[in-house]
């Protein structure tokens, strides 16, 4: 297990530092320069030189890029350009929408998702099995930012039950910052939730052909406790599997999400930020999320373990 | 079932509370497209600093009002030597800024020299250039002393750029932005809101809100349900689109149509071959349908322009006729070029759906005369280093939005590559010129020169969509500059 362990922790460093080198060379070879963007048409070369060198962007690359991973190695993220204040501040502003944001969205769609799978896999074939995959196909393939758009017309322009969008800060106390979370949550959980609702619903019809499964019938266990006890437990793992994808791509995959409800996010923050050349926080972020999701994906592996015992045995 | 309850007790509540703010409102959100990076009118080029704090909460020693013309600010009144080159400001007295301290002579005198200082990062530096000499006399009185008459000067102090700063407070107005408004910053809640609240001290007619919110949403999609449900007010200029009919005839709201000094226009690498030749342009001129482009490229709302100015400006003159769309002619330009068989080139479009849109119609109405355009979109960085800065381009749209900026043709080294030594003549002979009359004389003589040479192809002007809710009073209908001016905006009953 330590042996493992061990080896997990190298390699999520080195993929770490492997990432760190290619995003910083993506985002220096991407075209534009941001003292251009922020000083417009009317400056002179003279004036971007001098916002240039203010910046630090006529240094040589391998320094800069020296200076910045060293930065990130003693937790100092630097400063953006376009705000001038600490990236860590951005992200701790942004984290406080988008964590939530995830979190809301990851528990809505288990919640949906693995009920709608266990009653699927334990109807496969019958009229409910079809109806209900049929739903989770469409939910799979219709764009998100469409839904988003059709929970915003009914929900805030019919109804007027929650904003239309926009975020008030969790000072503004927690039900109403929550009420304005709860639409995007939704738009993001239920394509996520038509996924996972498949997966374990192919996973569970799996579990239910093995031989313990006829055992379990044969000595007269009733059907609940067959499939949520038995069945369940065993057809978690790739269920696992894709909440811990799923987990990460919720987190910076709300790009779309937040420009429809104009929710002041880290998908916000990375995509103004990419349009600004604003390349310190791009790098920066980006490189928390890959460490979020290196982390996240360790922790999946742990729970494996949890869910099967077999798996703590084994080096 | 709780959950509903409670939500259902929450709407009844938000009702209730709506209901009873219709009593006197003195709160406006508005909504805008794009988050200013900071909020310091002299230090950053984004239209949106100017947009939230111009006339709000920043102030210049003259102002340009609502239609374009040039009124006391911060200066009462003014005097200008003979020559023509000494401009004495006498200051308003009792001015305070948002920190509480004074503001006087020496402000003035801080802020202009800053701007034009060396290592100055004014983006609109050239405003300062012709500026020898600023003298506080006394606390009220200034003197601006100038290399020679400038034409254009009382006017240019009246730019967004050009607006005065506390001495004490200039370096923390990025974050906060202190300036001598009738609004102040209340709080900035970055990529989501900027709240201003009503300055109480203000020296002027103090304005009617008491709180105006600018949010910022990015996505025009989202736009029409945020302003359909009443979460925001007012767009000074809407993303609508294609919404804009749905919104056209709900009777809760106005829309006003107004201009904007955004020249729309197909750019030209004039040094470029084949472009090179008055003959080819002169073809591109004539193949462009202006009518189809301003349909597709802003919902048929621009106007057509024959040349590098504003129809709302004085001194405008109509040269849209120049040209006319004739296929024929234009197959027979390409033919004094030697280019009967046509040719390729790219066009370059920026992430605005005017360019992106136009640049399909021009696409096809080049196709015509056989002049095969590749597009290329890229992103406004990219245009910016590519176009702009390395002039590494053939064809490129893209909406001028700075106001009397016709004498961007005679800058050496900008974008255009275009230089007419009989047009830069006309350029300098205005910036030195008082007379208004002459002025204009010379202005009109700068726009046919322009309509004739073709450096670009004259399309339309950027309309500016304003949508507002129809209790709404005083909101600007056009755009002489990019600034949401809120002191005269109040809720009417």
């Amino acid at each position: 297990m330590t042996a493992y362990l061990l080896k997990r922790l190298i390699i999520a460093v080195l993929t770490l530092v492997l990432a760190s080198m290619v995003v910083f060379a993506v985002m220096e070879i991407l075209p534009g320069d941001p003292a251009r963007l922020m000083l417009g048409l009317n400056a002179s070369a003279d004036q971007v030189e001098m916002l240039r060198d203010q910046m630090g962007l006529n240094a040589p690359l391998v320094l800069r890029y020296l200076h910045w991973a060293g930065g990130l190695l003693s937790l100092d993220f630097g400063r953006s350009y376009t705000y001038s204040v600490p990236v860590i501040d951005l992200v701790r502003e942004r984290i406080a929408v988008s964590l939530p944001l995830a979190l809301i969205a990851l528990a809505l769609s288990t919640v949906i998702a693995i009920p709608v799978g266990v009653f699927s896999a334990s109807r496969q074939g019958r009229a409910g099995d079809t109806l209900v995959m049929g739903a989770a196909q469409l939910g799979v393939a219709v764009p998100n930012f469409w839904f988003a758009l059709m929970l915003i017309y009914l929900f805030a322009v019919w109804l007027r039950l929650v904003p239309a969008g926009g975020f008030p800060g969790w000072g503004a106390g927690i039900w109403p910052a929550l009420k304005s979370l709860i639409l995007p949550a939704v738009a993001l959980a239920l394509p996520q939730a038509a996924i996972l609702a498949r997966v374990a619903r192919s996973a569970l019809i799996e579990v239910l052909n093995e031989d313990y499964i006829r055992t379990a019938r044969a000595k007269g266990l009733p059907h609940r406790a067959v499939l949520w006890r038995h069945a369940l437990r065993n057809a978690m793992i790739p269920v696992l599997t894709i909440l811990g994808l799923q987990f990460a791509f919720l987190l910076a995959g709300t790009i779309i999400i937040e420009n429809v409800f104009y929710l002041p996010g880290l998908g916000r923050l990375i995509f103004q930020a990419i349009t600004q050349r604003d390349l310190i926080v791009v790098e920066s972020i980006v490189m928390l999320l890959v460490a979020a999701v290196i982390l996240i994906n360790l922790l999946v592996d742990f729970s494996y373990a949890i869910v099967d015992p077999r798996l703590r045995g084994r080096q | 079932m709780k959950l509903w309850k409670t939500i259902l007790a929450a709407a009844t509540l938000s009702l209730a509370a709506a209901t009873s703010a219709f009593a006197a409102r003195t709160d406006l959100t508005l909504g805008i497209v794009l988050e200013p990076p900071h909020l310091d009118p002299t230090a950053g080029a984004g239209a949106a600093i100017g947009e939230v704090t111009y006339a709000n909460v920043f102030e210049g020693l003259t102002r340009i009002d609502d239609n374009g013309q040039v009124q006391p600010a911060l200066a009462e009144t003014w005097a200008v030597s003979d020559d023509g080159k000494v401009y004495t400001f006498k200051l308003h007295s009792g001015v305070k800024f948002h920190d509480g301290s004074a503001f006087s002579a020496d402000d003035v005198k801080f802020s202009l020299d800053r701007a034009r200082a060396k290592d100055s990062l004014n983006p609109q530096k050239p405003l300062f250039a012709h500026i020898t000499d600023v003298t506080a006399v006394d606390p009220a009185t200034v003197k601006v002393t100038l290399d020679g008459p400038q034409g254009d000067f009382l006017y240019d102090m009246g730019q967004v750029a050009a607006v005065i700063v506390g001495k004490a407070s200039a370096d923390g107005n990025k974050d906060k932005p202190i300036g001598t408004g009738p609004f102040k910053l209340d709080h900035w809640a970055k990529g989501s809101e900027i709240t201003l609240i009503k300055n109480p001290d203000y020296w002027g007619t103090p304005a009617a809100l008491d709180k105006a919110t600018f949010r910022i949403v990015p996505d025009a999609a989202a736009a029409v349900p945020a302003l359909l449900s009443g979460d925001i007010q007012a767009f000074a200029n809407m993303p609508a689109q294609d919404a804009l009919a749905q919104v056209q005839s709900d009777p809760r709201f106005s829309v006003v149509i107004g201009s904007t000094e955004g020249e729309t226009i197909l750019s030209i690498n004039n040094k470029k071959p084949p472009f090179d030749k008055l003959a080819v342009r002169q073809a591109l001129a004539s193949a462009i349908d202006r009518s189809a482009v301003i349909a597709a490229a802003s919902n048929g709302l621009g106007k057509p322009i024959g040349s590098h100015f504003s129809p709302g400006d004085a001194g405008y003159v109509d040269l849209t006729g120049v040209y006319p769309h004739d296929i024929a002619k234009a197959k027979a330009y390409l033919k004094e070029a030697g280019l009967e068989n046509g040719f390729s080139a790219t066009i370059k479009l920026p992430p605005v759906p005017y360019a992106r849109d136009g640049g399909q119609v021009i696409q096809s109405q080049l196709k015509e005369i056989g002049v095969n355009l590749q597009i290329i979109p890229v992103e406004w960085a990219e245009w910016l280093s590519q176009v702009f800065t390395n002039k590494d381009y053939d064809l490129t749209i893209v909406s001028h939005v700075e106001p009397n900026d016709i004498d961007i043709y005679s800058r050496p080294g900008y974008y255009f590559q275009y230089d007419n030594p009989k047009f830069n003549d006309v350029i300098k002979e205005l910036g030195t010129t008082v007379d208004k009359d002459k002025r204009l004389e010379l202005l009109g003589e700068a726009q046919k020169i322009l309509a004739h040479d073709v450096p670009a192809v004259y399309l339309f002007e950027l309309p500016k969509i304003g949508v507002w809710d129809a209790k709404l009073q005083g909101m600007w209908t056009n755009w002489p500059i990019e600034a949401d001016d809120l002191t005269k905006v109040k809720w009417t009953d």
